[in-house]
């Protein structure tokens, strides 16, 4: 059965179309993909992801507890930081890619829909018996939207009673939006500026009628799933169920850079040592194809006649001209920068040439680790 | 968009206009609608044997990939060059500038095509 966003009524008043995604009936586009592609880049869209799992964690223990379940640092995050991370298995494989947000009394975590189902009694499991570690879910009642782009700032700064203009990428903080208590956070899976913010689930329906008031002057639309897996792609942000699994780790998938292998241990931290220190693995590349055909998932990789992998994700790259790009899974041979590789779309070979990603990054992007 | 009531057309949403011996070829406005953004068109060779029900190209749009299907037997005499370059035509005018190949009919009229009034029942099915 699948569920409903507190703002489905929005995405229907404004022409959705409805699909299933992560267990939700959530829009894949409004007007156009590649419009409110466009919207994101050059101005800004408004996103609802409160599909996304959103849980609470609080507790002397939690950044003890999360240190040991995953690759990156909880424990050093500074007061409102937000951080990147992947719960691993004992294999190194990644149980789902998500984000920590260090509030002053307790933390929030963002699972990917699609893993809620099997990363709640996971973490729930992990924290039995633990008076130090409460965990509570707000799945489905608690609204995430996003609004993304380089005229954010001006969208959503008037409507906030703190100061976020001045907020560090990777940053959150407690406040109201227009009126509505919420954590502002600014980050996002476009590779653009821009705020996530967190909202009980009976405001969300009137803030995304005021964000898209308050963001007519700068032209902002509301944006679906669609656009946002083109953004996220060439942003070279991964896509958990693509670009990484339960078989994919974080070495393999590209986010070896979240890799704390400094800390003690964690859930699958031999496991990486060992394939690190082998360096053989199979591994996430970017490529860049040639011709106008595009690629697409499953869609076999070929090296010098032999089948060094598959397609994970691939899109038309409004951002690049529209050239066509894909991430591959493939030998380690294959997956230097410069290497040729051939694309099998329906029985012929298409030239691609690997390239290293990400595939967009905007001019005043930073870093966060 | 109407469906021009000068056309035939499929219940695979394709369109074909009938001048004498040629028919021009593309897909409906429905189709194009349904399909979203189209941002790749292959379609068949110039001098290509097409038959009437074959799959012979693609249509992609950012998400899928849908086969088209060829509404008449014939010979493949033109393609639209602007959609190699441009496929977002597609998407504009379906029925006009989007249109995709011509096929030189042996035989006149084909016969089975639907009507612009009985492609309209079809899709509001």
């Amino acid at each position: 059965m699948l569920r409903r966003t507190v703002l489905y009524d929005e995405h229907v008043a404004h022409g959705a179309r409805i699909v299933p995604f992560g267990g939700f009936e959530m829009p894949v586009q409004y007007t156009s993909v590649l419009r409110e592609h466009d919207a994101v880049r050059q101005r800004a869209g408004l996103f609802d992801l409160s599909h996304m799992a959103q849980y609470e964690l609080r507790g002397e223990g939690v950044a003890e507890w999360a240190d040991a379940l995953t690759i990156n640092e909880v424990g050093t995050m500074k007061p409102l930081q937000a951080r990147y991370n992947i719960f691993t298995n004992e294999a190194g494989g990644a149980h789902d890619d998500v984000l920590f947000y260090r509030l002053p009394d307790r933390w929030l975590l963002v699972v990917n829909a699609g893993n809620a189902e099997k990363m709640w009694p996971y973490l729930q499991a992990q924290a039995a018996g633990r008076t130090d570690v409460a965990l509570t879910s707000h799945h489905g009642s608690r609204a995430l939207i996003a609004v993304q782009g380089p005229r954010a700032v001006e969208i959503v700064a008037p409507l906030c009673d703190i100061d976020v203009a001045s907020m560090k990428y990777y940053f959150c903080a407690e406040g109201h939006v227009d009126a509505a208590p919420a954590v502002i956070a600014r980050t996002g899976y476009t590779g653009e500026d821009g705020f996530e913010l967190f909202v009980e689930g009976e405001d969300a329906p009137r803030l995304w009628r005021r964000l898209l008031e308050q963001g007519k002057q700068a032209s902002l639309e509301p944006a679906g799933l669609g656009a946002r897996d083109i953004l996220r792609l060439e942003a070279g942000m991964p896509l958990y169920g693509h670009e990484l699994e339960e078989d994919i780790s974080p070495l393999a998938g590209g986010q070896g850079w979240a890799i704390k292998f400094r800390k003690p241990d964690f859930v699958g931290k031999a496991a990486l040592v060992a394939e690190r220190d082998a360096d053989e693995y199979d591994r996430i590349a970017g490529v860049a194809l040639a011709g106008r055909a595009p690629a697409r998932a499953g869609y076999a990789v070929f090296a010098n006649g032999e089948r060094v992998g598959e397609v994970k994700s691939a899109s038309i790259a409004p951002s690049l001209a529209n050239t066509n790009i894909a991430t591959v899974y493939v030998k380690k041979h294959a997956a230097l920068p410069g290497t040729k590789l051939g694309i099998d779309i329906r029985g012929t070979l298409h030239d691609a040439t690997v390239v290293s990603l990400p595939f967009y990054r905007r001019n005043d992007a930073r870093k966060d680790t | 968009m109407a469906n021009p009531a000068d056309l035939l057309y499929t219940k695979d949403h394709e369109w074909a206009k009938i001048d004498g011996d040629i028919a021009t070829v593309g897909i409906t406005d429905y189709a194009q609608h349904s399909l979203g953004d189209i941002v790749y068109v292959e379609l068949p060779r110039v001098g290509q044997s097409v038959a009437e029900h074959a799959s012979i190209g693609v249509v992609e749009s950012v998400k899928a990939v849908s086969e088209l299907f060829n509404p008449v037997t014939g010979e493949v005499v033109e393609v639209n060059p602007i959609l190699e370059t441009d496929p977002s035509a597609v998407n504009r005018d379906a029925f006009g500038d989007g249109w995709m190949y011509k096929v030189k009919l042996p035989n006149g009229t084909p016969s089975g095509l639907l009507s612009a009034e009985e492609y309209e029942k079809l899709i509001a099915e």
